[in-house]
């Protein structure tokens, strides 16, 4: 299951189609930017997952990312966002390429699977801001 | 009335800048200590209580017990630990004879291997974080002032490589956390901007003492980078640029942090 940007197209600042086609489930994305381990996201994130105590604040809440974004420029964010700002701490989900020292146990694998962005990109596009039209 | 009010502003001006110590209050940058809650700080103020002085007794003993093939004592040819004084301080430094730069730890396990004709304790273990504990303590209050010079220089331009340097599936750089977010909060613990003031210190974390190595080597695997070994010329690379970027700062050692 290598992860490249062969299996994927950018168009603008997004990646208009599901990674292999998966179909997200907003559930169980949620579950995914819950998990420290998993997801991560809640490291530096802080989103509307109030069971979660401890959230970080190095980076921007994802409470009304799916009002900011649009499914695609969401998937390309997660997929690789140094495309979008290449200073940005903010790891690329689904790369492989140009890391440099990873760990045995993680090498050649992307951090989340094409089905687990999936998942993620469908439970954040929920993530509307109160009141916002979209 | 007016004179002795006046007197009692200067004590505490000059209290405060004696609290101040070593360092520089102005320049923004932090020892971890000060972001640590008032019970912990209490507990690395008061030897009785700081649980890193079991490894500092320990570490005394070490110095003045004969080993090795040798049958030498530290003291044997360093004299009381004192002597030890503002050593910890100014490492890593150049080692003219290794031809090489080494950190304290290292320093000292030379002086085991060639003097006392002893093996070398495993990195991290007891003895050897004893009597780096040890001598690092002899230090406790002094400004960290390292010495220059060609090695070192080269060491510290490529430490500062290493620090800015994105590493792991994470893809981060020691610089991008403890540079650009330090205060901030991960997973709501606040981001040190990781002094080495204090090494080896007490971690609640490790319900033990560590090295600046275990530190550094904590945060690679967090970012999922194969950590450098202990003794990796790398992680001296840092030290060396760590120590730097720390100079002028006040030396705790033996630190306690959570």
């Amino acid at each position: 299951m290598p992860a490249s940007a062969a299996d994927y197209v950018v168009t603008g600042d997004a990646i208009e189609r599901p990674l292999e086609g998966a179909i997200g489930d907003a559930a169980r994305g949620r579950a995914i930017v819950a998990n420290r381990t998993l997801g991560l996201c809640l490291l530096c994130h802080s989103g509307p997952i109030p069971e979660e105590r401890f959230q970080g604040n190095l980076a921007p809440p994802l409470d009304g990312a799916g009002s900011r974004w649009s499914e695609g420029q969401l998937r390309l964010r997660l997929v690789d966002p140094a495309r979008l700002a290449p200073d940005s701490p903010m790891p690329a989900y689904y790369r492989t390429d140009g890391l440099s020292r990873v760990a045995p146990a993680f090498a050649g694998k992307p951090i989340l699977t094409a089905a687990q962005i999936e998942d993620v990109v469908a439970y954040l596009a929920t993530l509307r801001e109160p009141g916002a039209a979209r | 009335m007016k004179r002795p009010a006046r007197i009692w502003a200067i004590l505490v001006v000059a209290g405060f800048a004696a609290a101040a110590g070593a360092q520089t209050a102005t320049d923004g940058r932090r020892s971890g200590f000060a972001d640590m809650s008032p019970a912990l700080q209490a507990i690395q103020r008061d030897d009785m209580s700081n649980p890193a002085m079991l490894w500092v007794a320990e570490g005394e003993a070490q110095w003045n017990a004969r080993a090795g093939n040798a049958g030498k004592s530290c003291a044997d040819c360093h004299g009381a630990g004192e002597s030890m004084r503002g050593v910890a301080v100014r490492y890593p430094a150049f080692d003219a004879k290794a031809r090489t730069v080494v950190d304290l730890d290292g320093r000292i396990d030379r002086c085991r291997n060639e003097h006392q004709r002893a093996s070398s304790p495993a990195p991290e273990s007891r003895p050897r974080l004893a009597i780096a504990a040890y001598v690092a303590f002899q230090s406790r209050g002094m400004a960290i002032a390292p010495p220059t010079g060609g090695s070192l220089d080269a060491a510290a331009i490529a430490g500062e490589a290493l620090y800015r340097q994105r590493l792991g599936q994470l893809n981060l750089s020691c610089a991008q956390c403890h540079d650009e977010r330090a205060g901030g909060s991960l997973a709501g613990v606040a981001i040190p901007q990781a002094h080495p003031t204090g090494y080896p210190l007490y971690r609640s974390e490790w319900q033990g003492l560590g090295s600046l190595q275990r530190r550094i080597r904590n945060c690679m695997t967090g970012v999922r980078a194969e950590p450098y070994p202990f003794g990796a010329p790398e992680l001296v690379e840092l030290e060396v640029f760590l120590m730097r970027r720390a100079a002028g700062m006040a030396w705790e050692t033996p630190a306690v942090r959570p």
